[in-house]
């Protein structure tokens, strides 16, 4: 079978094509002049300008961390655009008045707008290069008092809101990369859920970098009060260019008493050439705070793109008897690194968490799980389950886990398994005198592996997720 | 029917069939029987396809040369193997990968495939047969099954997919009298003139309950002797002693 997983090489990336947008850069390079010229773009209030250049000034003081199991050339912050929007940018009356490029870039992803509006009852906000170019459904969202937006429009239309969340999960001096995208986001999604409403339908943010040498920070802040909940789904591609491109986002969710969130993301960002060029640097911070009683946040993470993945979606578990869950498919291929894995912080009590991470590596590939569960003093009767899964493929690859544990009260119960296989030559000729072909056999036996974290996920992205674990995987099993 | 001539079959330079030659007709029960070491999960393995082995000879089914066909091609063809050990797959359910197998199977036929209703009706006619739980469809395929569970899926698989040329593969070690005498039953059930079925096994108590229409003696990698059904107690009354042959270096 030697020789099949040789072939990994065929893998496409079927997103890779770029529009031809007009495009309106800021100069390469960061600078205080930088962060001023996009809040400025942008109309900003002056405090969001303070609080950008309070995180600037923080992140001049900070070094890009060496602790992860990555390995990149340096990155030049001084050789990027960290503005880059389609232009004209008018307001949006419609969707008629979307730039006809911009609508044939989404009809290109499978992302219709206009489609998606009547067909498929799920709401989208569409984010080009950091823009927020369309959000959809917002009329009926209205109706029962949910706030769905770009991030923009809610700086301008529900100020309040922000300022009092913004930085209150992932403050600007959390991290390197989160100094960073508080210096210079540009736009993102914006979602509030007033008390006691259960969200009508799916909402979803739909991430597009196009322009070439740009970064992309966004912000994504959704905020569930009382009794409220939510189900948010995000879906990422970028084109394929020789050049490394970095996204650094932020992800900010907030859960009062007895509301719940529900985070699921399939991040497909281009992974780079077979020879491992090219390629989305993806350094994401997300993070949710179970600020009630009661409250739950539970991430569901299906990660195949991207050159490198840094990111550990996490919750601190505040309100007492609050739930936090993290569900994880990596799949990393040709010479993709992914770092990847959660924070569980218990501050409450009686507050339960549950850890599944599923690490696929194949051929170069290296896959790491970087977890910490911690269990304050004041957490009595906190529980932790974690499991961690590794499949591989191949001889080539590596799968590696760092799980963290620290725990300060001795009524917690904390439990880890982990587990490291193989695509076994018994399986595979099982199913093959069964009848199926080598390729049909390894994808089941991997969305097999996989089946747990996919049952998390809302059907379409389950569907979609097995579809794209096939595509990812196309030519490196068997 | 099955013609197998001059078949040989070596791993890493070590030969294991040597030379062996069998015929099973459309519609006959042959068994094969033979001590440990003798090549008889390898028999299962070259007639069914498996990666590792150096072959040559003739295998021909029905006419196509089986030899340069890959596995599935011959499982397209209608030859089906009953693993001695049957394989754990978790977290895909037993029906998905049964139904699947079936519709895999069903397309090379040119039948259309069968939908997840019908194939729930389907297969729990069968269930009952083999006295086997329903909720065996909802579980992982053979994953924390015990060793009865697992070859009575195997029974299952077999006949749903109505393979035409079935090899068993030690079905019967390791069962308990219930569990030999419900796979036993499966298999009888499977036997049709449309059919040829080649079971390998250790224990003659099996053959007691299917009566195969030739009994071959395995040994150094031939077929050192063949008979009627009274050969497999022949077998347990003296041993394969009398008929073992050394191995040619």
């Amino acid at each position: 079978m030697s020789d099949v997983i040789g072939a990994l090489v065929d893998r496409e990336y079927a997103f890779g094509f770029h529009s031809d947008l007009d495009t309106d850069f800021a100069p390469k390079g960061l600078n205080e002049d930088v962060v001023r010229l996009i809040s400025a773009k942008k109309d900003e209030p002056d405090w969001l300008l303070e609080w950008r250049l309070g995180a600037f000034r923080h992140f001049l003081t900070l070094e890009e961390p060496t602790w992860p199991n990555l390995h990149h050339p340096p990155i030049d912050y001084q050789d990027m655009h960290y503005w880059a929007a389609p232009k004209p940018r008018p307001q949006l009356a419609s969707l008629d008045e979307v730039d006809p490029e911009i609508r044939a870039t989404f009809d290109k992803l499978g992302i219709s707008i206009a489609e998606q509006e009547r067909l498929s009852g799920v709401a989208v906000d569409a984010i080009l290069d950091s823009v927020s170019v369309a959000t959809t459904f917002k009329a009926a969202l209205a109706e029962v008092g949910v706030i769905f937006c770009s991030f923009s429009e809610a700086v301008r239309e529900h100020s309040e809101l922000v300022r009092t969340y913004l930085g209150s999960v992932v403050g600007y001096r959390d991290n390197f990369f989160a100094a960073l995208n508080s210096a210079v986001f540009s736009d993102g999604s914006f979602c509030f859920i007033p008390a006691g409403v259960q969200c009508p339908m799916e909402l979803s943010t739909y991430f597009r970098i196009n322009a070439a040498q740009t970064g992309q920070f966004e912000r994504t802040l959704i905020i569930a009060e009382e009794g409220a909940s939510v189900s948010y789904l995000e879906g990422c591609t970028a084109p394929m260019r020789d050049e490394n491109q970095l996204h650094a986002a932020v992800v900010e969710l907030i859960a009062l008493d007895d509301a719940s969130i529900k985070y699921s993301t399939v991040q497909n960002w281009y992974p780079g050439d077979a020879d491992g060029k090219g390629g989305i640097y993806n350094f994401v911070t997300k993070r949710g705070r179970c600020a009630g009683a009661r409250s739950k946040i539970s991430w569901t993470q299906v990660e195949t793109g991207s050159a490198i993945t840094w990111k550990y979606p996490s919750v601190i578990l505040q309100g007492d008897d609050s739930v936090g869950e993290f569900y994880s498919v990596a799949v990393t291929t040709n010479h993709q690194q992914a770092d990847t894995g959660t924070k569980m912080i218990h501050i409450g009590r009686n507050t339960r968490s549950t850890i599944l991470s599923k690490g696929i590596s194949a051929g170069h590939a290296q896959n790491t799980y970087r977890g910490l569960v911690k269990i304050l003093r004041s957490a009595t009767g906190a529980r932790n389950h974690t499991r961690c899964d590794s499949l591989l493929i191949g001889t080539d690859c590596g799968a590696h886990t760092f799980p963290y544990v620290e725990v300060k009260n001795d009524t917690a119960q904390v439990e880890h398994e982990a587990s490291t296989s193989r695509i076994s030559d018994d399986q595979l000729f099982y199913c093959r005198q069964r009848g199926l072909t080598e390729e049909d056999a390894s994808t089941m036996i991997v969305n097999g592996f996989c089946r747990e974290v996919f049952d998390e996920l809302p059907m379409e992205y389950a569907v979609e997720a097995q579809a794209l674990m096939r595509v990812s995987l196309e030519g490196a099993v068997g | 029917m099955l013609h197998i001539a001059n078949l040989h079959a070596s791993v890493a330079g070590r030969t294991i069939l040597d030379g062996l030659d069998l015929d099973i007709p459309t519609g006959e029960v042959h068994a094969i029987m033979g001590p440990n070491g003798s090549g008889k999960t390898t028999l299962s393995n070259v007639l069914t396809g498996r990666d590792g082995y150096d072959v040559t000879g003739t295998v021909s089914f029905d006419g196509i040369d089986l030899l340069p066909l890959s596995p599935e091609d011959r499982a397209a063809a209608g030859v089906f193997l009953a693993f001695q050990h049957p394989v754990e797959i978790p977290g895909v359910g037993n029906m998905y990968f049964l139904r699947t197998a079936v519709n895999a199977v069903r397309r090379t036929r040119g039948l259309p495939e069968l939908a997840p209703v019908e194939f729930l009706g389907v297969a729990k006619e069968h269930m009952a047969r083999l006295e086997m739980d329903p909720a065996f469809l909802s579980r992982s395929v053979n994953a924390g099954f015990s060793g009865g569970e697992k070859k009575r899926n195997e029974i299952l698989q077999m006949s749903m997919l109505e393979p035409r040329l079935a090899i068993l593969d030690e079905t019967d070690s390791g069962l308990d009298i219930d569990a030999l005498r419900i796979v036993a039953q499966g298999i009888e059930r499977l036997r049709s003139p449309e059919r040829s079925m080649l079971i390998i096994t250790h224990h003659p108590r099996l053959l007691d309950d299917v009566h195969p229409d030739r009994v071959h003696v395995l040994s150094g990698g031939r077929i050192v002797r063949s008979g009627g059904h009274e050969l497999a107690h022949e077998l347990e009354a003296d041993g394969y002693g009398s008929t073992q042959v050394t191995v040619p270096a």
